[in-house]
């Protein structure tokens, strides 16, 4: 069960990177990332088995910034798309030189 | 300065209740010599700075401190005088330097030396002083003029009377500074300014050799007072030694630039663009003999070494034939007498570098007088010259007033200027009774009497050119037909009054300095050598040295021929010389500048001075500015600028370029860079494991 558990984990956190990577609609970026994060909760229960109890500790913790983040990057989206009116990430290109 | 005075009016009466039972010489008021110059300096440059206008004032205190020095000089020659073979007294006033064993005191040597050369500079300075006050009287810097040289006679009294190589060098710097002030006083004028700094550039050359010498004595010796020098030079270095031979050589390198011997002459002719009466009184009496002075007061150091002394009697000899023979062919007035000068000077290195330092002492003191004289006259010539050309309305530049080719039978405008010309020229020249007759014929006779046989001959013919072209000189200004100009003509007039008498108290001195000193050898002369025993304390360890390693000086010349034969020989020749130029040039015609042509062959190299400045200036002047414009453009702004400062500036910022490349803006771009560098540290992680 423990080797399971990893395996999905791995499969579920190369889900979330290759959507980060390719795909460009905001949202969908932002949920991969929730995919990744939760991809390494995963992990933590697992090995908490054989560590110990603060694996699952920090599984609470990383939901709590989990949410914290969720909240503040969908504001950030929001923002966007009333100015672009798409949440494409191609069109946000102001940060460079 | 009151702690000065102070101590010279207290010292003695202490000295005097110690010494009570020998009476030694007792310096009066020695400060005071030294004092007065500088106060007038203060006082002048104040008028010269806050009222321009008080003349009278200037004209009051500039000549006046120098009158009260040489009255004090005056005195303390009679003091020194009475007493036979006095010690040497240093004032000492305050401690200068004390930095480890050097220990340099502002201190002042009184001794035979000293007094008479101090006598000389503030007689000649008030002289000239006084003349300056008619020469001057129109300049707009009046004050400034003379504030420039009571600060000039400041320094070279300090020069004269300071008692170690450091105190020596503070004057010999000031009297170079002051020198360049005013060669260019009118500094308006570009050619003025320029020669001003050529002084002073070439003499900077010559003081390099003075502080090398200072150098080395200090590291030799340890000390750098005369009187220890000289103690411990005699210990401290084996005769002919390399140590001593490189010292005094440096000294004389400070010398040739100094006094304007080959080959650092080049300035002194170009010195001419200053007023006529610092030509005279910087360029011809004092600054200039400084050299001569240096090599007297360190007669202990040159006798040591034979080598130096050969050095500085071939390049006195040389110098005073090369310089006697551009003399012959120039048309400038003042530039004749200046390569006279520089001849001259020539004869008093000769004098010294054969050992016979009293004749060269001598030769300094009444070619002070003498030329001088040459350079005032000059100098009424000139100023008569510009007042006429410019009442008529026509250039007076200095180019037009002082070429003789425009003068021409001045004797019927100035017939004083006239007559003391002549003097000076006939002492210059050497011809009996004047002032040169005695100290040249002493100089001649020391040359050949120590075997020089060359240098002997070469004084000869130098003595032979000097009367040759002092006559030429006489002819070209005083007789002959006037050039100056119809218009020009009716406004030639004398000299004022106050040059005048300037003019005839120094023809005075030129007829009369010669008889201190009157060799025994001459036929129906009374024996009077007094300069010769006056001086002895002074030179005698280093003439000592001279004969207990050369031995005496003979008594007949190299080819036969006692000293009295000799000096009715060359008065003779000279004479013959005079009169034979006389009658060559009084006839000839001579063409106004403007219509004259330029000398050709060999006259043509005369006129040109040999193209020596031509020759420095193609190889030393050009290849040190191409040096520096090098240096300029590649090294400084190429290298050092560009490479070094701006080059670190640009590759930051072409770095910062090329990394901002990386910031695309696109979120893509990030992440897949995240991702790779994570990929790479698992990767790095792995392989390690």
């Amino acid at each position: 069960m423990f080797f399971e558990s990893l395996v999905v984990s791995a499969v579920l956190f190369a889900v979330g990177v290759a959507g980060v990577l390719l795909r460009r609609n905001a949202i969908v970026m932002f949920m991969c990332i929730e995919l990744m994060l939760n991809a390494v909760n995963l992990s933590f229960v697992a090995i908490s088995r054989y560590v110990g109890i603060e694996g699952q500790l920090f599984v609470i913790f990383v939901m709590t910034v989990a949410a914290a983040e969720a909240a503040v990057g969908l504001a950030i989206i929001i923002s966007i798309f009333r100015h672009y009116e798409s949440v494409d990430v191609r069109n946000f290109r102001l940060l460079r030189w | 300065m009151v702690g000065a005075t102070l101590i010279d009016l207290v010292l003695p009466l202490a000295q005097e209740a110690a010494e009570a039972h020998e009476p030694g010489f007792v310096p009066f008021l020695p400060s005071w010599i030294v004092l007065l110059p500088f106060l007038g300096f203060v006082m002048n440059g104040a008028v010269a700075y806050l009222a321009p206008e008080r003349r009278r004032l200037v004209s009051v205190v500039g000549p006046g401190v120098l009158g009260l020095a040489f009255v004090i000089a005056a005195v303390n020659l009679v003091l020194i005088a009475r007493v036979h073979d006095a010690e040497p007294v240093i004032r000492s006033y305050w401690t200068w330097i004390e930095v480890g064993h050097l220990r340099i005191d502002a201190a002042l040597q009184l001794d035979q030396l000293s007094i008479i050369m101090a006598l000389v500079v503030t007689c000649v300075s008030f002289i000239i002083h006084v003349y300056s006050v008619g020469y001057m009287g129109e300049d707009p810097g009046y004050a400034r003029y003379f504030a420039y040289l009571n600060l000039f006679v400041f320094f070279m009294l300090v020069l004269v009377l300071g008692a170690s190589f450091p105190l020596m060098f503070i004057g010999w710097e000031g009297v170079g500074l002051c020198s360049y002030l005013l060669i260019g006083f009118w500094f308006r004028e570009s050619a003025k300014a320029d020669a001003g700094q050529k002084a002073f550039i070439v003499n900077r050359i010559g003081d390099f050799g003075f502080l090398m010498a200072m150098f080395a004595t200090f590291a030799y010796l340890g000390t750098l007072d005369f009187q220890g020098v000289f103690e411990a030079a005699p210990r401290a270095f084996e005769y002919g030694g390399a140590a001593v031979t490189l010292i005094t050589l440096f000294l004389f390198l400070g010398c040739t630039g100094k006094s304007a011997q080959i080959p650092l002459y080049v300035w002194l002719p170009d010195a001419m663009h200053g007023p006529t009466p610092v030509s005279a009184l910087i360029h011809a009496a004092t600054m200039v003999t400084a050299g001569v002075y240096l090599v007297a007061r360190a007669g202990v150091l040159f006798a040591l070494a034979p080598l130096s002394m050969n050095v500085v009697a071939v390049i006195g000899g040389a110098t005073a034939l090369f310089a006697g023979t551009i003399a012959v062919q120039q048309f400038d007035i003042k530039r004749v007498v200046a390569y006279s000068t520089i001849s001259q000077l020539g004869y008093m290195f000769l004098a010294v570098g054969v050992g016979a330092y009293t004749a060269g002492i001598f030769h300094l003191g009444t070619h002070a007088f003498f030329k001088a004289l040459l350079f005032m006259a000059s100098g009424a010539v000139i100023h008569a010259m510009h007042h006429s050309l410019e009442h008529a309305g026509e250039p007076a530049g200095e180019d037009v007033t002082q070429d003789m080719r425009n003068m021409g039978a001045l004797k019927r405008y100035m017939p004083t200027t006239f007559k003391t010309a002549w003097i000076g020229a006939l002492a210059l020249a050497g011809v009996f009774p004047l002032a040169g007759f005695f100290s040249k014929d002493e100089i001649i006779w020391s040359v050949g009497a120590r075997g020089q046989t060359v240098l002997w001959v070469v004084a000869i013919i130098t003595a032979m050119l000097t009367a040759g072209y002092i006559t030429r000189w006489l002819v070209m200004t005083f007789h002959g037909e006037n050039r100056t100009g119809e218009q020009a003509r009716k406004h030639l007039h004398e000299a004022a009054p106050i040059m005048v008498g300037a003019l005839v108290v120094l023809a005075i001195g030129s007829v009369v300095t010669g008889w201190v000193n009157v060799p025994e050898a001459l036929p129906l002369l009374p024996e009077f050598t007094w300069l010769h025993h006056f001086l002895h304390p002074s030179f005698a360890q280093a003439e000592h040295i001279i004969v207990e390693h050369l031995g005496e000086a003979a008594h007949a010349s190299p080819i036969g021929g006692g000293e009295g034969m000799w000096a009715l020989i060359s008065t003779a020749a000279a004479i013959v010389v005079i009169l034979l130029v006389f009658n060559a040039l009084s006839g000839k015609k001579y063409l106004p500048v403007r219509e004259a042509k330029e000398p050709t062959g060999i006259w043509g190299l005369l006129y040109h001075k040999y193209y020596v400045d031509e020759l420095y200036d193609l190889a030393i002047v050009r290849p040190f500015k191409w040096i520096c414009t090098f240096s300029w453009r590649v090294i400084d702004q190429g290298l050092i600028d560009g490479v070094m400062v701006n080059g670190v500036g640009y590759t930051t910022r072409f770095g910062g370029w090329v990394i901002s490349r990386f910031q695309t803006g696109y979120l893509g771009t990030y992440v897949l860079i995240i991702v790779l560098g994570v990929l790479i540290m698992l990767g790095a992680v792995m392989l390690q494991g």
